[in-house]
């Protein structure tokens, strides 16, 4: 019997840019809704459309996601619109790492690691959580019924994969969702 | 003698029967057995000895209450000290030990103690231990340390592991017994989300041993009728062998799961600990019966009334063929009910209380149990077996009016509700005079963010005796619990409890009430701890007249047990000595853990190569891989040297120095922090971060910048980059990356909010790889792409382009004083890059260097390093750095601090070269000493070291420090005392001991 | 441990995703101030019995610094609001006064 409760995935090079900005102005709406093909997300949420999503990571901050090979075309692009502006786009993707836990205790496995509250109640698809994993920042949504997708910086990747590993064996399922 | 019943228990599965050993012999037990039971079915009644007087123990309770029935459990990776035997379920092949004796439990030397026992009263230790002083470290503390203590301290590694669980609710239920039953069944009909947790493995409580009905049913009827509507309910997690471990501010909760406790074989985690949040929480926790404070009251075989019942109910354990039973209450006689039941004698009831009691009184007389009234016990006899009780007048003083023969005793003085967790964050406690116990204030409940009450008491831990008032107070604290939580509770039929009409009780606080100093010296209060009613007397006659002083004084309710059994008597012996009412004088503080939890549960996953985060640079596989020794930075891993198959550390070092000032060395800086910072603003903002001018920078030109706090102290050093108009690249120390960033916001958001800036963290998004020595161009002249000569990238300048078809950004900054180039590159591409430059390298003798190598060469250039040079009291101008703090800027962090008249000091010590006379390393840390001693008798000092190492490029020691008026005394020695008793001397020198023209790294 | 609702992204926060600033609402002296305006700002703090207001920042959420207004002996929390302000807003002010009449704190009350 495999000990294994969720799949854990390291997941290949992901594009990221960190969009610094009046969240509020429409130029900045318009030029990231542009970038990513998708709506704008409400304070704490992420909209997704396969591979490009917008999320909220702060009142001045958007983290701006697609496939990596389309990270220096969209980062002109949001260069381009936003010129006149005060802004600052940066390419972040290799500066983090993404993991994909698929399962259906998915939720469970968060549990044993995050004060966030990830009961299904509380925490679903559209939400996007910057919180702690145990000993480090982490931000997560669910990326679709039975996975959820977690973002983490790239020098502590191993020691979250460490965590995921061990917080999914089987035999140690809380099984409380 | 204790035995085993023929009959069935209600906890014993008796076809399955288990082998587990106690002092090394193996005894028989049944599934469902806990230790205790298991230890009482087999005649063992001595478990233990006690903490001072080294007396034979026996089990007293059935509960996590129990003081004396502590053991040391398994061995070598899961050995445990102090086990209660009383909450450890027995498995097969569990291996237990009694603790606290020598050489055996039979026999054991410590017992001379209790022959001392009038020289070693209330506070002994305190008296005994102080004069003469110098007695205290060579035979004091030794001999208390050997006696000190219970258990053994583990030894070997846990072999076990643990984790957390973060459970978000609306209502957490402390207590799987009715009351708390009761309140699940109504707080989950609202559709609340409920965690019920229950810290023992069976739900239900003492009801289904205490009797009565509910709703018609026999109370185990209805417990598996409750747990079954409760089992189907989706939003009902119900958690048995889980412990409300303590109540915490905003709603916190620790529950301590023992998962495997009673299955060690079965793989997963021994224990969780749950982190809770519950929106309201209700406390249905029970309550524990008192003992009666009687001479002998500590003999093997005198146990809780309650416990005894449990005993012969749930484990069919009989305690002894005959037990007297001595109360002052109408409980205690459910328990000789319950021994008749069983079949076995109980020669007497012995009722403190002149009239006796009521409906349940009538009934044992009906079984033809004799009962006396208004009798107490004057002593019991036996050592480590009770053998017969004397009967004396309660009234009186203690004459001996009969002996009644027995092999067991069951006291009871009353029941005090557990009301700790409604304590711990700060619920307050009335004392009901009737009953005699502190039961909760319902109006002073501990209160929340946003300060409404939320702990709400239930059933027993409420106060409430009866079982229709048990059931009526946990629907009503589920009702309760469902509308504070902003839910809209269902009504539900209260479940109707039925028991008999109990008489009052007597509250009884010695027996006989006129007891003389010989049998008061001989009433336990405190088992485990050894504290009788003559020490809390004894301790008011001295002026310990707190409650809390008298506890640390004579020991009362400290330890593992923290007096469950023994407080209220205690209080209560204390408020007579005082002639004080009771809560006047209060309790002691209720302090979390309810009981004991282990350390690893509190550790949970962070254990091994979890304990903490390691941060890996992109290229550390790489050094991993040709042998890196590594150095902890911060959480960062960075190579320190890397020795070749021979070499000592030192050696690989002395060699990366000697090869990168030669040849070409090879540094991973990628843990440099990189902070983009931007916007019209940027300019003014980096002049307020930095003591130097910034917005001065040309775009393609760094500079190095020095950032102080608002107490003038340095707090980080960097080259900062000017990418263009807008934007600035700040590199920080490693450790002061994230440090850095996060000064850098708090400052843009609470203090310059309107100031056009931006900052983002990029220390992760590049690798950067220092290239460094004579060879450094060549090598990247060889990989091509870019314009890498001094005239298109000068020293001090930077360019974006490409080496060996890579996309980089070059910044030509040195901080080993050669040609250098640091050349950050996507983190991606690091390690392509790194293998790049090694390999092209080779033909121009690269070597990878590590951070000491990188401190000596810092070192021989004088260039300064935050957190060696700087220790949170250094300002720049103590490190010469004065041509780094700008005149002209009105203002920058720590500008208004360098003007106090400390900072202006002439006499702080200042930066300098030490240069040793014997050519020897000075030792880290030392001091440079002046003439005189100080008023603790010490040498004076002048200055101390602050850097230290061997320079394999002027074959000699070299250091730097700080120094009383140092750059004024340029060539004088300075004396620096070795722990050896010896002393170094070193002439003050310049800081830079090498190229001080910076020629070599500006070609 | 206490939880703070996060004014910016409205996290109802653990304290163990925060991080503390102390006291709110120091005014920033500088160049120019006398030796105990300048001691003043670096090192006298309030410590109330009562009612207070402290910085706090969502470190491992949203990154913001808030204030939060705090009764220090219950740890009854009055609100929190953005830092970008030099003073508590009138709403909590008067939260704070229907709660704990005739409380004052510095110059605000």
């Amino acid at each position: 019997m495999s000990d294994i409760l969720v799949k854990i995935h390291r997941a290949a090079p992901y594009g990221m840019i960190t969009l610094r900005g009046d969240l509020s102005s429409t130029a900045l709406q318009k030029a990231a809704t542009d970038a990513a093909g998708v709506a704008f997300p409400e304070t704490g949420m992420c909209v997704f459309e396969g591979k490009s999503g917008l999320s909220w990571m702060s009142p001045d901050e958007l983290l701006v996601l697609m496939p990596h090979d389309q990270i220096q075309s969209t980062l002109a692009q949001i260069e381009k619109a936003l010129n006149s502006t005060h802004f600052l786009a940066a390419d972040v993707s290799d500066a983090r790492a993404m993991f994909t836990i698929t399962g259906p205790h998915w939720r469970d496995v968060l549990a044993k690691l995050t004060p966030a509250d990830v009961h299904p109640d509380s925490f679903q698809q559209g939400h996007f959580r910057r919180t702690r994993l145990a000993q480090v920042p982490v931000a997560f949504w669910q990326s679709s019924a039975d996975t959820v997708t977690l973002i983490c910086f790239r020098s502590v990747a191993d020691y979250v994969e460490g965590l995921l590993v061990n917080a999914g064996r089987a035999k140690s399922n809380a099984d409380y969702f | 003698m204790s035995t085993r019943l023929a009959r069935d228990g209600r906890f014993l599965n008796k076809s399955k029967a288990i082998k587990f050993t106690f002092n090394g012999k193996q005894l028989r037990g049944f599934e469902g057995d806990t230790l205790a039971s298991a230890l009482l079915a087999n005649g063992q009644t001595l478990v233990g000895r006690s903490f001072k007087y080294h007396r034979p123990r026996g089990v007293v309770a059935s509960g996590a209450e129990e003081p004396n029935a502590l053991v040391n459990l398994g061995a070598e990776g899961r050995f445990e000290p102090n086990a209660r035997a009383t909450t450890t379920e027995v498995f097969e092949g569990l291996k237990a030990a009694s603790q606290n004796h020598w050489p055996s439990l039979d026999f054991d030397v410590g017992a001379i103690n209790a022959r001392l026992a009038r020289f070693l009263p209330a506070g002994f230790y305190y008296k005994m231990f102080i004069h003469p002083r110098p007695f205290w470290k060579y035979i004091y503390e030794p001999f208390i340390r050997q006696s000190a203590g219970l258990g053994k301290a583990p030894k070997a590694r846990d072999a076990d592991t643990y984790d957390h669980f973060y459970a978000h609710v609306d209502i957490l239920i402390i207590g799987g017994g009715v009351a708390g039953l009761a309140a699940a069944l109504t707080a989950g009909k609202s559709g609340a989300r409920v965690l019920v947790i229950e810290q023992t493995a069976h739900w239900g409580g003492r009801a289904p041993v205490d009797g009565g009905t509910i709703d018609g049913l026999d109370p185990d009827e209805w417990v598996k009728k409750t747990l079954q509507a409760l089992e189907k309910m989706k939003n009902i997690i119900l958690g048995a062998r889980m412990m409300g471990t303590g109540i915490y501010d905003h709603g916190y909760v620790l529950g301590y799961e023992r998962l495997t406790d009673h299955t060690p074989d079965q793989d997963g985690p021994r224990h969780r600990l749950w982190r809770i949040r519950a929106k309201q929480i209700v406390t249905a926790t029970g309550a524990i019966e008192r003992p009666l404070s009687f001479a002998g009251n500590d003999v093997p075989g005198v146990m809780l009334a309650s416990a005894i019942r449990d005993y012969v109910v749930n484990y069919a354990v009989s305690p002894g063929d005959r037990t007297v039973i001595v109360t002052n209450n109408d409980d205690a006689y459910r328990t000789a009910l319950a021994l008749k039941d069983a079949g076995l004698e109980v020669p007497a009831v012995v009722d403190a209380r002149p009239e006796g009691g009521g409906a349940l009184m009538q009934q044992v007389k009906d079984r033809g149990v004799r009962v006396l009234t208004g009798k107490g016990i004057a002593g019991v006899s036996g050592g480590k077996q009770v053998q017969g009780v004397k009967i004396c007048a309660q009234a009186g003083e203690g004459a001996v009016l009969e002996e009644i023969p027995c092999d067991a005793v069951a006291m009871s003085g009353g029941w005090s509700p557990v009301v700790h967790l409604w304590s711990h964050c700060g619920g307050k406690l009335l004392w009901d005079q009737e009953k005699a116990h502190f039961h909760p204030d319902i109006g002073r409940a501990p209160t929340g963010a946003d300060g409404e009450p939320f702990v709400i008491p239930a059933g027993a831990a409420n106060g409430s005796m009866s079982l229709a008032n048990v059931l009526a107070g946990g629907v009503a604290a589920g009702q309760m619990a469902v509308e504070r939580a902003g839910l809209k509770p269902k009504r539900i039929a209260t479940p109707e409890g039925d028991s008999v009409t109990e008489a009052p009780m007597q509250p009884v606080w010695m027996m006989p009430q006129g007891a003389g100093v010989k049998l008061r010296n001989k009433m336990w209060l405190d088992y485990q701890n050894d504290v009788k009613v003559s020490d809390v007397q004894l301790a008011a006659q001295e002026g310990f007249e707190s409650v809390e002083h008298t506890k640390r004084y004579t020991t009362l309710g400290m330890a593992t047990d923290q007096g469950k059994l023994s407080n209220i008597n205690g209080l209560a012996v204390l408020s007579n000595a005082l002639n004080a009412d009771i809560p006047q004088v209060g309790t002691t503080t209720f302090r979390p853990p309810y009981t004991p939890i282990s350390m690893g549960a509190i550790a949970g996953e962070a254990r091994a190569e979890l304990f903490q985060p390691i941060r890996k640079t992109p290229i550390h596989e790489w050094h991993d891989d040709n042998g890196a020794y590594w150095e902890p930075v911060g959480h960062w891993r960075r190579p320190y040297c890397y020795p070749r198959d021979g070499e000592s550390h030192a050696d690989a070092v002395n060699r990366e120095v000697t090869n990168t000032r030669e040849n070409l060395g090879l540094l991973d800086a990628s843990t440099l922090g990189k902070i983009v910072v931007k916007g019209p603003d940027a300019g003014e903002f980096l002049d307020m971060l930095y003591t130097n001018m910034i917005s001065t920078l040309k775009p393609g030109r760094c500079r190095y910048g020095l950032m102080c706090s608002e107490n003038g102290f340095l707090i980080d050093d960097g080259v900062v980059a000017r990418i263009d108009d807008d934007t600035f690249l700040c590199h920080t120390t490693t450790g002061g990356a994230d440090r850095i960033h996060a000064h850098m916001e708090e400052w843009l958001q609470t203090e310059w909010w309107d100031w056009k800036v931006w900052t983002v963290n990029l220390t992760e998004q590049y690798a950067q790889i220092a290239v460094v020595g004579p060879n450094a161009r060549k090598v990247l002249e060889k990989l091509g792409g870019m314009d890498v000569s001094k005239d298109t990238l000068p020293f001090m300048a930077w360019a974006d382009g490409q080496i060996g078809g890579i996309d980089v950004r070059v910044y030509r900054i040195s901080f080993s004083g050669e040609l250098s180039y640091e050349i950050a590159v996507r983190a991606g591409q690091g390690r392509a890059l790194w293998d790049a430059l090694v390999e092209a390298g080779q033909e121009f003798g690269v070597m990878p260097y590590g951070t000491e190598a990188l401190h000596v060469m810092r070192a021989e250039k004088g260039f300064i390093m935050i957190g060696d040079e700087t220790d949170g009291t250094v300002i720049p101008q103590d490190l010469g750095l004065h041509w780094a703090i700008s005149k002209k800027k009105d203002d920058y962090l720590g500008k208004r601090a360098h003007e106090r008249s400390h900072m202006v000091d002439p006499d702080r010590w200042q930066l300098v070269g030490l240069e040793t006379i014997d050519g020897s390393v000075i030792p880290d840390g030392a001091y440079a000493v002046a003439g005189g001693t100080n008023e603790n008798g010490q040498r004076n000092v002048q200055g101390r070291v602050t850097s230290t190492y061997y320079s394999p490029t002027l074959k000699r020691g070299i250091a730097m420090g700080l120094v009383h008026n140092g750059p004024d005394r340029m060539g004088e020695r300075l004396e620096f005392p070795k722990i050896d008793g010896t002393s170094v001397f070193a002439k003050i020198v310049d800081p830079v001991f090498y190229d001080k023209e910076g020629a070599k790294q500006d070609v | 441990m206490l939880i703070l609702t996060c004014p910016y992204c409205g996290v109802a926060a653990d304290e163990t995703e925060l991080t503390p600033g102390g006291e709110a609402h120091l005014t920033r002296e500088t160049v120019g101030a006398d030796d105990a305006a300048f001691e003043g700002y670096l090192f006298k703090r309030e410590n109330p019995k009562g009612v207070h207001f402290e910085r706090w920042r969502h470190a491992y959420g949203c990154g913001k610094w808030f204030h939060a207004a705090r009764c220090t002996v219950t740890l009854e929390v009055f609100g929190t609001y953005p830092a970008q302000t030099t003073e508590p807003p009138k709403d909590i002010r008067d939260k704070i006064t229907a709660k704990r009449p005739g409380w004052s704190w510095r110059d605000f009350g």
